[in-house]
């Protein structure tokens, strides 16, 4: 099992949510103090090179016009890493390509950040949650097909070695693509890609890159994974390897249950925070016409975040792991094994006004005292054990969800 | 409501769905973006004096949106086939919104089945400066602001409320086709003003006066652009006057066209 640390990079100091419409898209940005925000960006950084000296692997992304994450340009992150940290490897999660109309440039930049790194870029490519539509002033329409032929051109950029090649296709068109410089690692960084549906899954696994999976909780991930591991299966005859298939929850460990969900409390600003107009829910082409209906009826959001989450219900629902290292522990033993195992953990252990001490604490306690057994965990895995453990686990009622983890998905 | 009943012609490949309806004069309508205005009891009213051909432009009412298309052009050149297929003659060309728009870039290839226009609280130039939102931006608008901006009477408007599932998801489909044919340049066409000097028949703009999505001045602009063309304006209606003020919208497309 690989542990990513990841933060969203939040600017927290807003004002009253009464006051504005949507923390997306809208938000004015005179609430943006940039000396605040300079203090952030290199408190965000510190905690990312401290979780390359604790022993965490990194991962980052990128949002744009949010206070929800500032870094609306994620490459430049990553830069500022590859030259900072020694180790990890360094996932971005990733490069909203169906809303970017430069692939080669998007192939450019990773090249450089993996030969930066000496060969250790993660990759990923997404299509981007609803709201980013607006911002990119790309139709969500087809962001899938895009998203899919951006990602040829991509690999076809970084793998093909002798001169320029020609690329026209049914959105980009490049007729002298030579990207210089080639990718570090050979043929070329392992590649992520979000799914959130069981749909979504299969080309992803078609092309044996890694499936990540955003707070689908105990209601959502057997759908999903299955969907990604039967997709394998079909296209290349074998199992998914554990490592082909990601998690990412909200985690903070504790010294004592206190602490714990006092700092567990404060990474929920995640969700509570994210008050989203409807407009930018649901784009045009985002969701398929039935679901864009429900959400135009009001009978779902599609922020894909509750309001008012509480702590104990996203915990149930396997979103939020909290509590002393045996109980984080504990809790994500109980949901691999509900899922039929993964191997990558995305751990959002820093959001909203938790600390970077409370943050260095969470991580460190989580390397010394959880990854060991999470690593255990997952070298003990037994795919007939596996078989046997999820037949005899049931699945978890369908609770109304609301829709978390619908629009992270993407 | 006036059942009209659907043909079907095969053009490029596409199957595109169309009310055909009344006699006299060929009156071609080309629906907006809130979806086919054929049911309405206007097009009734008018199926009386014309020869009333409506067609759904491909995405619209549950239809599907050809994989191929893109953009208002698709529409245009799908229509060119359309009208040389039916053989129409000394037709009315009508659109409403963005089917204004996808008349005037169909007048502006040919009139020649065509002898008068009429545009009805229609998109498709950008009159004001690039700082300037010509067009309500109807896909990040609030819901509630949206109405507000649309409807002279917002207590007319479509319920969503009361729609069912089948309903709401055609109106989600017809947003997504909206979109597909005005988003990006935004209900506009840049190169449109440089081409409406090619209409050479008799065109009316007709506007509704608490326009607040696409105004009567951006109407009189339109105006200006097309040679001889006469603009009027209609109180008490919005975005939609042929739903607001029936009466008097189709009083004035029989004093013009019939």
């Amino acid at each position: 099992m690989k542990t990513w640390f990841f933060t969203e990079d939040a600017y927290p100091y807003l004002p009253d949510p009464d006051s504005y419409e949507s923390i997306r898209v809208n938000l004015p940005n005179k609430h943006y103090d940039p000396d605040i925000g300079a203090d952030l960006y290199h408190r965000y950084l510190d905690m990312w090179t401290a979780a390359d000296e604790i022993g965490l692997e990194i991962m980052l992304n990128e949002h744009h016009q949010t206070a929800t994450c500032v870094v609306p340009a994620a490459p430049l992150m990553l830069a500022i890493l590859a030259r900072e940290t020694k180790r990890a490897r360094l996932l971005i999660l990733g490069n909203p390509i169906a809303n970017r109309n430069t692939p080669v440039r998007v192939a450019e930049e990773m090249a450089m950040v993996d030969v930066l790194s000496r060969g250790r870029l993660e990759c990923g490519f997404v299509r981007g949650v609803p709201y980013e539509s607006a911002p990119a002033n790309v139709i969500a329409f087809r962001g899938t097909e895009r998203l899919w032929e951006a990602h040829d051109l991509i690999m076809k950029a970084w793998t093909h070695h002798e001169g320029p090649f020609n690329f026209e296709g049914r959105f980009y068109h490049m007729r002298q693509v030579n990207i210089w410089p080639r990718p570090y690692q050979q043929p070329h960084p392992p590649v992520w890609v979000t799914i959130g549906s069981a749909g979504s899954g299969v080309q992803v696994a078609k092309h044996k890159h890694v499936g990540a999976v955003f707070l689908a909780g105990y209601n959502g991930i057997r759908t999903i994974f299955d969907g990604y591991r039967s997709g394998y299966r079909e296209a290349h005859g074998t199992e998914a390897p554990l490592d082909r298939l990601a998690y990412c929850a909200l985690i903070h460990v504790g010294e004592n249950e206190h602490r714990a969900r006092e700092g567990a409390e404060k990474i929920l600003w995640y969700m509570t925070s994210n008050k989203v107009a409807a407009q930018w829910n649901n784009p045009p082409g985002y969701h398929p016409p039935h679901v864009a209906a429900m959400i135009m009826k009001g009978t779902r959001g599609g922020a894909g975040v509750p309001l008012n989450p509480q702590l104990d219900d996203q915990m149930a629902r396997g979103n939020v792991f909290a509590g002393t290292p045996d109980k984080v522990y504990e809790q994500i033993k109980a949901f691999w094994e509900y899922s039929g195992g993964f191997g990558h953990l995305l751990m959002m252990g820093q959001a909203g006004f938790l600390s970077y001490g409370d943050t260095l604490t969470s991580m460190q306690l989580f390397n010394d005292e959880v990854y060991p057994r999470l690593r255990e965990l997952t070298e003990s895995y037994d795919p007939d054990r596996m078989t046997y453990l999820r037949n005899s686990l049931p699945d978890v009622e369908a609770t109304s969800l609301g829709d978390l983890g619908f629009a992270f998905v993407r | 409501m006036s059942e009209g009943k659907m043909e079907t012609i095969t053009l490029q490949g596409i199957d595109l769905p169309y009310v055909r309806r009344g006699s006299g004069r060929t009156l071609l309508m080309l629906h907006g973006g809130g979806g086919p205005v054929a049911p309405m009891p206007f097009a009734a009213t008018l199926m009386e004096h014309f020869d009333v051909v409506a067609p759904i432009h491909p995405g619209f009412a549950g239809t599907r949106i050809p994989d191929r298309f893109d953009d208002i052009h698709d529409l245009k050149f799908l229509y060119l086939d359309f009208i040389d297929a039916l053989e129409i003659e000394d037709a009315v060309l009508m659109g409403f919104s963005m089917g204004g728009w996808a008349a005037a870039e169909l007048a502006v290839m040919t009139t020649a089945r065509f002898s008068r226009m009429v545009l009805v609280d229609s998109v498709g130039i950008k009159p004001g400066d690039r700082d300037t939102r010509d067009v309500a931006d109807v896909f990040a608008l609030h819901p509630a602001e949206l109405l507000k901006i649309t409807w002279h009477d917002t207590s007319k408007a479509p319920n969503v409320a009361e729609m069912d599932e089948d309903a709401l998801a055609a109106m989600a489909g017809n947003r997504i086709a909206l979109a597909l044919y005005t988003f990006d340049p935004y209900m506009h066409n840049p190169k449109l003003p440089g081409l409406l000097h090619r209409i050479d028949i008799p065109t009316l703009l007709i506007w509704g006066e608490s326009d607040g999505l696409v105004t009567p001045e951006y109407g009189a602009a339109f105006r200006d652009m097309i040679p001889g063309a006469r603009l009027v304006v209609i109180p008490e209606a919005g975005h939609a006057p042929q739903a607001e003020q029936p009466e008097a919208f189709v009083s004035e497309i029989l004093a013009f066209a019939s």
